[in-house]
């Protein structure tokens, strides 16, 4: 009898335990995001080969992530080489926000990246800044990954 | 565009002047609302026939039109017609009170019409039942095409004499109406009728337009519009359909408002990552900047005297409201509470300002004093911003979005209502789904 209920309590503890480990393993994979930034792939498009065309932000924020420095660079990198491709900076607000709001902060991200690409050697000429607040979200759903992968500014080839 | 506007030939004569008794208190929720019988106005049966609708109907239309504008503010209650104990003829001359009151009615409208070389005359009158005596009686004249309107012309008037405040019946929406999926939203101007009648669109869908603003008279809109993909303030004439792009900025134009004489629009633009106010004045063309710090300075309004401006900024770190003289000077933050304040628009009586709240991932619509005291949150909800007055500043109509799904499924945005009591939230039927209204003053003042 105490050896069974021992065997059983030990099977209790080992199957929470699966549970718990099953668990967080869900978690990692399901959330890309790192201090409220989305740092996944899923929604990311390439400009060239290696080059991503957007960067995420936190929410009502506009401060560069290292990550988000390093694909700027990237396509900075690309924009020297490529002298006579424009692009437009387009920036976006999650549905979390008021519209008006939105518009400024979409704009404000859409700056935060181009003032980035001019610091790495691209002239401010070939770039043009549009925001869509929260007008254009790439993912419509109503949930924090949606959200994280709506909060962000994509370069996009204007010519 | 030209129908709706057909200037309306109003003349409107009292009869006689009477003293009522009934009174409606509308400065709390109505757990009580005032049974009042409203029947049919009375067709004299030589009326002309006019193409477009039954001239033998039209006076239980507007009987009805009556009765669903008074049970949409909660302070009425219609009674059942079939219950009426008079011709609407004998009861216009001179009801039985006693009838009357047995059905539990306080109050009777009573009215005739009569269509004559293509105008619509009306003549209504407003009872008192419990003290036997007439509280008003009007008449006026129109071409028949404006009958709803008559019957928002009578809902104003008995408004007004029951409460002792100006209605908001003969007045309309200037919204944004939306289609498809979430992701790729088509957005037109509409403007419609208070009651949901009269839907018309502004614009074709081409472009994205957001955020309409009447002006004072009602005949021009302010809105954003992304023609050519570059974001800027406009200016349409409802009335001719013109458009026109308000100064000539170099980037963004967004959060346009008509001062309270009509003769600026203020709105933010937004340069190098930074939004401030700037006003334009329409006439001279003259662009003045208003506020110049290096934060988000969006969402102004003007108090109805054009001495102050509210707008929001997030010049603390966070979205918070502010106050300050209309030329830029005497800033001062008006919320201190948790959670973001955006959107705030005075009142048109100026005594308050209502705002949207964000906390915890919740969005009130709120009003408060316009020193930023006595808070009150009205409504809550999952997404909900925009609010704009009723022109008596009793109502205020806001738009919500409803959470989508994985796949952006369950998604919609309506039209809402909630009297500042906090009391009588309602949905407005629109045509389409639709964001961003705009209520104009008073069609006939």
């Amino acid at each position: 009898m105490k050896f069974n209920k021992a065997i059983k309590n030990l099977f209790i503890v080992l199957f929470s335990t699966l549970l718990i480990s099953a668990c967080s393993t869900a978690k990692k994979a399901n959330v890309d995001t790192v201090d409220d930034v989305y740092t996944g792939t899923d929604t990311v498009e390439f400009l060239a080969k290696g080059v991503p065309d957007r960067i995420f932000f936190a929410t009502n924020k506009s401060n560069l992530t290292t990550a988000s420095r390093d694909t700027l660079r990237k396509q900075a990198t690309w924009m020297r080489k490529n002298k006579d491709v424009t692009v437009t900076v387009e920036g976006h607000a999650d549905e979390r926000g008021t519209r008006e709001y939105n518009l400024a902060l979409g704009e404000r991200r859409a700056n935060a990246a181009k003032d980035y690409l001019m610091t790495y050697g691209v002239s401010g000429k070939r770039i043009s800044v549009i925001s869509y607040g929260k007008e254009r979200p790439v993912n419509p759903a109503s949930s924090p990954l949606a959200w994280s992968q709506n909060r962000r500014s994509v370069t996009v080839k204007a010519n | 565009m030209k129908k709706i506007f057909f200037a309306l030939i109003l003349s409107i004569f009292t009869l006689q002047n009477a003293h009522g008794l009934i009174t409606v208190d509308i400065t709390r929720g109505n757990l009580d609302p005032l049974p009042i019988a409203v029947s049919p106005l009375h067709v004299d049966s030589k009326s002309e026939k006019i193409s477009s609708f039954e001239t033998s109907k039209l006076g239980e239309e507007i009987s009805k039109i009556v009765e669903k504008n008074f049970k949409s503010t909660g302070l009425f209650n219609p009674l059942k017609k079939d219950s009426f104990v008079q011709k609407p003829d004998i009861a216009h001359l001179k009801p039985r009170f006693e009838d009357w009151r047995l059905i539990k009615a306080q109050a009777l409208v009573t009215g005739k019409l009569l269509i004559i070389d293509k105008k619509l005359k009306v003549e209504f009158r407003l009872w008192d039942l419990t003290a036997a005596k007439e509280m008003i009686a009007l008449s006026f004249t129109t071409t028949p095409n404006n009958w709803r309107r008559v019957a928002h012309i009578i809902s104003d008037k008995i408004y007004e004499r029951l409460t002792g405040e100006t209605g908001y019946f003969d007045t309309r929406i200037a919204y944004v109406s939306e289609t498809g999926p979430k992701n790729r939203r088509v957005k037109k101007l509409a403007l419609m009728d208070q009651d949901g009648f009269n839907t018309k669109y502004l614009t074709l869908g081409n472009e994205l337009v957001l955020t309409p603003r009447f002006n004072p008279t009602n005949q021009l809109v302010t809105y954003l519009s992304y023609f050519k993909n570059m974001p800027r303030v406009y200016l349409l004439d409802i009335e001719t359909g013109v458009q026109e792009v308000v100064g000539n900025f170099p980037g963004m134009t967004f959060a346009p408002r008509f001062s309270p004489d009509g003769k600026k629009i203020i709105m933010s633009f937004a340069k190098d990552g930074n939004s401030d106010i700037y006003s334009m004045d329409l006439e001279t063309r003259v662009v003045e900047q208003i506020t110049k710090h290096p934060s988000i300075d969006t969402s102004p309004s003007y108090s109805p005297d054009g001495k102050y401006i509210t707008f929001n900024s997030d010049r603390s770190g966070l979205q918070q409201i502010y106050v300050m003289r209309s030329d830029g000077t005497k800033v001062k933050r008006i919320t201190h509470g948790s959670g973001l304040y955006g959107t705030p628009v005075w009142s048109p009586r100026g005594d308050l300002i209502a705002f949207t709240k964000v906390r915890k991932g919740r969005f009130y619509i709120g009003v408060m004093r316009s020193d930023g005291t006595g808070e009150r949150l009205l409504t809550e909800n999952f997404y909900q911003e925009a609010p704009s007055w009723s022109p008596n500043g009793r109502v205020l109509i806001f738009y919500r979005e409803t959470k989508s799904d994985s796949k952006g499924k369950g998604f919609s945005a309506k039209l809402w209502s909630i009297d500042i009591t906090g009391y009588n939230e309602r949905r407005l039927k629109t045509e389409t789904d639709a964001s961003d209204p705009s209520w104009s003053s008073l069609l006939s003042k």
